[in-house]
């Protein structure tokens, strides 16, 4: 006989991460040839916890007379940087890893804190990613002869680099790991929304024993980005962000030296053939849209399901949705955390609005959302159809838009027919239709029976308005290396 | 084999049987808030449908090794790595103070106290039955675990050790842990368990049967040793260390609940690899999707290799995300252990005192 329940449901209690493991300053300065210094100009902003929208700290804000000083400094600092053996610089990388790794836990904290994400993914994600790009470019430093550019190519010089609020340390790590074991020195503008893991890195870097110059961060909005793109003494440009900023880069770079990587929006196919299995495939499409509120440029926001499952699948997917945790990013039984900013927030809101305005089905499991900061329930549009906005348009939030398809070459096809080519998904039992399909979709990442996993060892970047150049793997070396010179120098 | 003829279960005091006519089984496909419904659908079931214990809506899937056959291998695939993340990401739910508290008490309820050695004894069997029936001699407020698991030579003795409490006496039976011998001899293993009072069966499949692909003899055995088991509850032991993939844990366990199991469970704790958050993951997704198929509730419990209250906790936030509440009471999940629970107890003494006591302040048997 069944006894009678203890309580009705386990409740899980609350499980915060402390914060008093990181030290906010109230107010940072720009990071300019080794020193924190004040904008020119002495503008400041300030930054805010998306998920409280309590005000974090007062960062400096760089403008153009600032670029000035950074490059300098960089271009200054490139001399004797880049005439360092490989083994040298490799020492300062590893160093820097090291200290990521010792320093996780409190830099988790933080970009939790700055970004609105939760815990469990700066925690198991993120800081752990950081810390291996610069341990896997660290050891690229001393064997860039044979990493298949000819014997002894050279780094470009100054790189300036862009960088998103989506991944914040990440994507710094991305840009700043490979350009230093190429021998570049950089100047990197962090996003403003999210400066402060920047910050805490150049206090790493001071850590580390980076010579003065080497990495220069310089917190900011649109103007200081332009102002470093175009600036006639960088000879390299990385960003990370939207097509629409990509676009105005390209032309701002068109006709100069300047070497380009650009990596941009995307609108991934996650396709789910009727041989699939199941309940991964679920997590798999959770994980595609959810991770990190959906964020992510190369997200599985299409869902093209084999019609002949569908009914099935979207049963399972509202069911796993239903389990999902929304609230306190600090918690660490946090699933869903908060957008990182109102104005990603109402974008997100307006894209969702049209979707349901152009008829598609409108669902979200039953959750509370917290009444301060920026938040949006986790969504699943069906009925979505090639000719819906949110079936094109890159929304940038936990937003799913489910297609279905007939045949694999339907798949393909629809997958195929985007502006976009960062990612896709492919998910069936079937190997031999894993390799047939792979082959023939247009996307920088085709990951099969899995979602948004990265390693520093494997390239990453898009097809068309997705971008162009690498960042990881052997290849992402090649975006801050000239091939060398008959004599073997410059 | 003709089964011995069994007594009607007793149902629950208070609750008058509704009218059912025999073979009327509701059907309550796809359906999530049944599962009170569904346990009394599945007590009528054995009492209306004799012999076969086959749920409605999927008795044709039985009609024949082939379409059986059919059946399993349509089941959809298991991405092993997919999995496994899965169980490692429900694994790093962090679950504290009145959660932690609510974990422990419900993990203690759910414990199979278990003792199966050659060694056994009578003293070691009442031993055993009384730390069941009151697991912390210094706390008298600690729930009694669900069960003690014993031989069926030693089912008298365990029934006496527990009589007039909750616990009940669960018998691994049918040659455990091995199953290699005749049908008859297992059968009859069965129902000396029962006629010496045991109120559970653990039984063991032919493994070699189902890795050989003769799905049938496997059904028909679970078939005959339920029949056997009459009011007792039956519980399938797959020993998935032995299956060893994850695609033959999920057919298995379709297999078992087909066959009529009341619970299906991992493992006898006898060979190398035991019940792993995965493949208890995977089997509480089958009976999930089973009820949601049949409207018929199933069981599970892992068994072998849980020694942690953390490990136990971890395996509750795999019932609670994946089967759901309705899972989370000791008549639908159960922890085969022996170590197990004085962890639990140490662990629950620290909750109530705030400091760690100490192998000395539990019972050692």
């Amino acid at each position: 006989m069944a006894k009678e329940k203890m309580t009705t449901a386990f409740e899980y209690a609350p499980a915060p991460e402390s914060r008093s493991v990181v030290d906010i300053a109230p107010s940072y300065g720009l990071f300019i040839d080794g020193e924190f210094t004040e904008a020119a100009d002495g503008k400041v902003f300030k930054t805010v916890s998306p998920s409280t929208e309590e005000v974090l700290s007062e960062v400096a804000r760089a403008g153009a007379e600032d670029v000035e000083r950074a490059v300098k400094a960089a271009r200054k600092a490139f001399e004797k940087w880049s005439a360092l053996p490989g083994s040298e610089r490799a020492k300062y990388l590893f160093r820097i890893a090291r200290i990521i790794q010792e320093r996780s836990r409190e830099l988790a904290v933080l970009e939790t804190l700055d970004n609105g994400k939760p815990i469990k993914e700066t925690r198991d994600a993120d800081l752990p990613l950081v810390a291996a790009h610069f341990f896997y470019y660290a050891g690229w430093a001393d064997k860039l002869d044979h990493a298949g550019f000819g014997a002894n190519p050279r780094p470009l010089g100054v790189a300036g680099q862009v960088i998103p609020w989506n991944f914040p340390l990440l994507m710094l790590a991305w840009k700043i790991a490979p350009a230093l074991a190429t021998g570049n020195t950089v100047v990197l503008k962090p996003a403003e929304t999210t400066p402060l893991s920047a910050l805490f890195f150049a206090d790493i870097c001071r850590q580390a024993g980076l010579p003065k110059g080497v990495v220069n961060i310089l917190p900011g909005y649109g103007d200081a980005g332009a102002a470093l793109v175009a600036h006639p003494d960088v000879d390299k440009v990385a960003f990370t962000g939207s097509t629409a900023v990509g676009k105005e880069i390209a032309r701002t770079v068109a006709g100069t030296r300047k070497k380009v990587t650009l990596e941009l929006g995307g609108k991934g196919a996650n396709i789910v053939f009727d041989d699939a299995p199941i309940d991964q495939a679920v997590e798999g499409i959770v994980t595609g849209i959810f991770f990190n509120q959906g964020q992510v440029c190369c997200a599985g926001s299409r869902l093209l399901v084999q019609e002949s499952i569908h009914d099935e699948l979207l049963d399972s997917l509202k069911r796993r949705l239903s389990t999902l945790r929304l609230g306190d990013p600090l918690d660490k039984n946090t699933d869903i955390g908060a957008i990182n900013s109102a104005e990603q927030l109402a974008r997100i809101t307006t894209l969702a609005d049209q979707g349901e305005a152009e008829g598609a089905e409108r669902w979200s499991p039953a959750c509370e959302l917290p009444s301060s900061g920026y938040w949006f329930a986790p969504t699943l549009f069906t009925n979505v159809t090639q000719a819906h906005t949110i079936a094109r348009d890159e929304i940038f939030g936990p937003v799913l838009s489910v297609l279905t398809f007939r045949t694999p070459d339907e798949a393909v096809a629809k997958a195929n027919n985007t502006q976009y080519g960062l990612s896709a998904g492919i998910w069936t039992e079937k190997g031999s239709r894993i390799l047939a399909v792979a082959g023939k979709l247009r996307a920088g990442v085709v990951w099969s029976n899995t979602f948004n996993k990265f390693d520093p060892t494997s390239p990453f970047g898009g097809y068309k308005e997705s971008g162009f150049g690498r960042e990881g793997g052997r290849h992402g070396l090649e975006a801050y290396l000239a091939p060398s010179s008959p004599e073997g120098k410059r | 084999m003709v089964a011995r003829a069994v007594p009607p279960p007793a149902l629950r005091p208070g609750v008058p049987p509704a009218p059912l006519e025999a073979g009327q089984i509701p059907r309550l496909k796809k359906n999530r808030s049944l599962g009170v419904y569904s346990r009394y659908a599945r007590r009528y079931a054995r009492l209306v449908t004799m012999p076969t214990t086959a749920p409605h809506a999927l008795a044709d899937v039985t009609a024949s090794h082939s379409t059986l056959r059919r059946f399993l291998h349509g089941l959809p695939g298991v991405d092993a790595v997919g999995l496994e993340a899965r169980a490692a990401s429900l694994g790093t739910r962090s679950i504290k103070t009145t959660a932690k508290a609510y974990a422990i008490d419900l993990a203690i309820s759910m414990v199979d106290l278990t003792t199966l050695e050659g060694a056994d004894t009578p003293g070691k069997v009442r031993a055993l039955g009384a730390k069941a029936v009151h697991p912390d001699p210094t706390d008298r407020t600690t729930p009694a675990t669900a069960a003690v698991c014993v031989y069926p030579d030693m089912v008298a003795v365990a029934k006496e050790a527990v009589a007039g409490s909750s616990v009940k006496v669960a018998s691994v039976a049918t040659a455990f842990p091995a199953g290699r011998a005749a049908l008859d001899v297992k059968l009859a293993d069965v129902r000396d368990a029962v006629s010496a009072g045991a109120d559970e069966i653990d039984m063991v499949i032919d493994r070699g049967a189902f890795l050989a692909g003769n799905y049938m003899k496997v059904y028909e055995e679970i078939t005959a040793v339920k029949e056997a088991s009459g009011a007792a509850r039956l519980k399938v032991i797959f020993e998935t260390g032995e299956l060893s993939t994850y695609d033959n844990i999920r057919r298995a366990s379709w297999l078992g609940m087909l066959a009529g199991a009341d619970f299906i469970k991992t493992s006898t704790g006898k060979v190398a690899v035991n019940a792993t958050p995965a493949n208890t993951l995977l089997m509480l997704e089958a009976v999930r999707d089973f009820r949601a198929q049949t409207g018929v509730q199933v069981g599970v419990k892992p068994a072998g290799g849980i020694r942690t209250s953390k490990d136990a906790i971890k395996f509750l936030v795999l019932v609670n995300e994946t089967a759901g509440a309705d899972w989370l009471d000791n008549h639908w999940f159960r922890f085969g252990a022996s170590s197990l629970l004085n962890d639990l107890l140490m662990q629950r003494q620290k909750l109530a005192t705030g400091r760690y006591s100490g192998p000395d302040y539990v019972t050692v048997d």
